[in-house]
């Protein structure tokens, strides 16, 4: 199984790719959106991590677009500092299977993971 | 002399003296006959044209006469009241727009004079302030403090456009104030110009968010204290035992999971960047909806339907709102062929959701785009929604397409304003622009009609204060520059610690139930004494009402001192030939309509509108200052037999 971890900040992004592996996971990194619709359409992830504060196209682009050209069963994680309960509500109304504040659990995100590849509603 | 003829002088005089006798008498009665008729004429003349002399007695001619005069000027007013009225028509339609314009503004207004009396104020003021303390001809220092408006003064000499804001103190409440003074058009200083607002709330607000924001940072900083100091001893260390590691590694994971949830709830409790507060008002959510289908009917030829809206309240910026629904629409209209879209509305969490919708057209990546322009040169849909602390965003389901924005909380309806009463007669009371010409005289020696009252009436459980009995309301109405003000009425119900015996009841129509749970006497006549400084006191037998407040003077703490007028004797003076002095009869003499008898506020303003009329007849008969009146009212007849009521 394979996820695609998207973020610009790469100090999360070092814990997020170890993490992954440590789980058993293989990971590939996109640092933008555009990068991460190229690379979507390269590796064919089954879960993608994806940040909403992006510079330039930002994450609710990305999933929008992951929805648009991605295989329905594509799980897409937002994982993002901003909270706003109308921000969650657009993510979740786009498509998004899960939506995480920072900072989170990492057993929980690595939980969360699994359930969704698993096929388990998180 | 012969003794017959003794008795035929004696006799001849006691004829003759009862002849002069009868004479004088008849002189005498026609003396007061004339002065009868004269008191008449006069009450014709001044108080009441449409009064009529009784014919008692001879003169008959006279009296007829005299009517048939009395109704060709009648006539004659009347026909030149009507002119007048049509003359004036006009400027008082534009004064009461004017006026009717201030009163509905949503901040508090007052404008005085240069020494700080009142003469015009709007609704919002009256609510903010109180009705004790607002009112025409009143000081405007028992608000704000007089040193503020010198300081104006003294600002406005160097620079005439300057206005000043302060903070001012009235009770309970911290209200901004920004005085401006305003001229004439000769550049004489004709008074000052106040707006006022409530700041009470909102420097609480603000007070509470510093310091939840302090409280935030300091603890912030102690958790990333803790978090380097374990840090760097297990990078430091590498030869530490597993035990301390571990030790150190839950210390770390320990604060930040806590630093997480203090932020959590910092955020729940703040909604930061929930933008301008200022901008925000209550609505009800199908307003809200209706409100913007009118803005885009107005601007855009789509044909709009509102869904039925769920029944709540939302705290939002309506023009937010507005604008960003106006500009999707305009797109839609230009760039597509979509003629109709629907507007829904529901709560989602705590805030609003409001979805515009629309079949077919373009997708959501386009509208997206459109988000992100700017509407009308100023900020784009989502920085407009953003910076009021919500959300906007294109997407689309079985229905159809959408332009979804999230944002506002969702509330309970707020508690009702208090409704704006207008007075039913044309001209609004809360102005009265003669007042800027008044000066200031000794009160001795002010003309009647210049004065300022308060007329008042009690009503009570019974005729005995010595004996038990107490006030239970009091009504009064103020009378400023010649004008009975209905628009300032004083209307309090007090409970007497007691219960109101039925008979009192059947005359004042007030049952002990009516008046239990009401305030107390030293409350309502603390209000009382600040609706009624500075003004002289008016009444009907107002001994009767001041012999009862001035039992309770130390029990209420309240002293009024103002100067008395009693209707009653005042009558007397000027009508000393009738009989009658009651309420009505004086009110029938004077032509004043008498509605609702023995509710005090209603006693209170018929005694207003006869104490205006005996007003006239006493400055016809030469009674013009304060002075003159409470000097002739003392000498009358009734007030000597009264002398123990007043006291001294």
């Amino acid at each position: 199984m394979r996820v695609l971890i998207v973020d610009d900040e790469p100090n999360i992004v070092a814990s997020l790719d170890f993490l992954m592996r440590k789980a058993g996971y293989e990971t590939s990194i996109a640092r933008d959106g555009d990068e991460a619709l190229s690379q979507a359409a390269d590796v064919r992830p089954d879960l993608v991590l994806l940040d909403v504060m992006m510079p330039g196209r930002d994450g609710f682009s990305v999933l929008t677009e992951l929805r648009r050209t991605q295989p329905a069963d594509l799980k897409v994680v937002m994982l993002t500092a901003k909270g706003r309960p109308s921000e969650v509500a657009r993510g979740t109304d786009l498509g998004a299977d899960a939506y995480v504040t920072k900072p989170f659990s990492t057993t929980d995100l690595v939980n969360l993971v699994g359930d969704l590849l698993d096929g388990r509603a998180p | 002399m012969s003794a017959g003829t003794l008795a035929a002088v004696i006799g001849a005089t006691v004829v003759a003296a009862a002849c002069l006798a009868a004479v004088v008498a008849l002189i005498s009665r026609q003396r007061a006959e004339a002065s009868r008729l004269v008191a008449e004429v006069r009450l014709i003349v001044e108080a009441n044209p449409a009064h009529r002399v009784t014919a008692v007695g001879g003169a008959t001619d006279l009296v007829a006469a005299v009517n048939a005069l009395a109704d060709r000027r009648e006539t004659a007013q009347a026909e030149v009241a009507r002119q007048v009225a049509a003359a004036r028509t006009e400027i008082e339609i534009e004064r009461n727009r004017l006026a009717t314009l201030m009163s509905e503004l949503a901040t508090a207004v007052v404008v005085t004079t240069n020494d700080g009396r009142i003469l015009l104020y709007n609704a919002a003021a009256r609510s903010l302030l109180g009705d004790a303390d607002i009112g025409l001809g009143r000081s405007i220092f028992t608000v704000i403090d007089r040193d503020l408006v010198d300081h104006v003064a003294d600002r406005t000499r160097q620079d005439a456009a300057s206005d000043v804001v302060a903070t001012a103190v009235h009770g309970e409440q911290l209200l901004q104030v920004r005085v401006a003074p305003a001229h004439a058009p000769d550049g004489a200083p004709l008074g000052y110009l106040l707006l006022l607002e409530d700041l009470t709330d909102r420097i609480a607000d603000e007070q509470r968010r510093d310091s939840s924001l302090r409280t935030l940072t300091e603890v912030t900083r102690a958790a990333l204290g803790s978090i380097r100091a374990a840090i760097e001893a297990v990078g430091g260390y590498p030869d530490m035992t597993e035990d301390e590691r571990s030790g150190f590694l839950a210390i770390i994971g320990d604060e930040t999971q806590r630093l997480g949830s203090r932020i959590e709830q910092w955020v729940d409790e703040e909604s930061p960047g929930s933008g301008s507060a200022w901008s925000r008002t209550e609505v009800a959510v199908a307003d809200l909806l209706a409100l913007t289908a009118r803005s885009l009917e107005r601007t855009t030829p789509l044909t709009v339907t509102v869904e039925p809206a769920p029944d709540l309240w939302v705290r939002v910026d309506t023009h937010a709102v507005a604008r960003a629904v106006v500009h999707l629409a305009g797109r839609l209209r230009d760039r597509s062929s979509i003629s109709s879209i629907s507007l829904s509305a529901r709560a989602t969490g705590r805030q609003l959701q409001l979805d515009t919708r629309w079949v077919g057209g373009p997708e959501s990546g386009e509208v997206e785009e459109w988000l992100g322009e700017s509407t009308s040169g100023g900020p784009s849909v989502r920085e407009l929604i953003d910076s009021h602390g919500g959300s906007a965003w294109a997407g689309h389901d079985a229905s159809g397409s959408y332009l979804r924005i999230v944002l506002g909380s969702v509330g309970e309806a707020p508690r009702p304003k208090d409704p704006v009463v207008l007075s039913s007669d044309s001209r609004p009371e809360f102005y009265d622009f003669d007042l800027f010409d008044r000066e200031d005289t000794p009160l001795a020696d002010a003309l009647l009609s210049d004065l300022s009252y308060t007329v008042f009436d009690t009503e009570t459980t019974g005729l005995y204060p010595n004996a038990g009995d107490e006030i239970i309301s009091i009504g009064a109405v103020r009378i400023v520059n010649g004008r009975l003000l209905r628009g300032e009425v004083f209307d309090r119900l007090i409970d007497p610690g007691r219960s109101v015996p039925a008979a009192s009841s059947k005359f004042h129509g007030l049952t002990t139930d009516d008046v239990r749970g009401q305030p107390p006497l030293s409350e309502v006549l603390r209000d009382f004494e600040r609706f009624a400084r500075d003004t002289v006191l008016v009444g009907h037998n107002v001994g009767f009402d001041l012999q009862f407040l001035r039992l309770k003077e130390e029990q209420t703490g309240v002293r009024l001192t103002n100067p008395v007028l009693d209707t009653l004797l005042l009558d007397a003076v000027a009508h000393p030939d009738h009989e009658e002095h009651s309420l009505e009869a004086i009110a029938t003499r004077l032509g004043v309509e008498v509605v609702d008898r023995h509710r005090a506020v209603a006693d209170a303003l018929v005694t207003g509108e006869v104490f205006l009329g005996l007003v006239k007849v006493l400055h016809a008969g030469g009674i013009r200052t304060l002075e003159d009146a409470v000097n002739a009212a003392q000498s009358t007849v009734h007030a000597r037999l009264d002398r123990s009521m007043y006291g001294d």
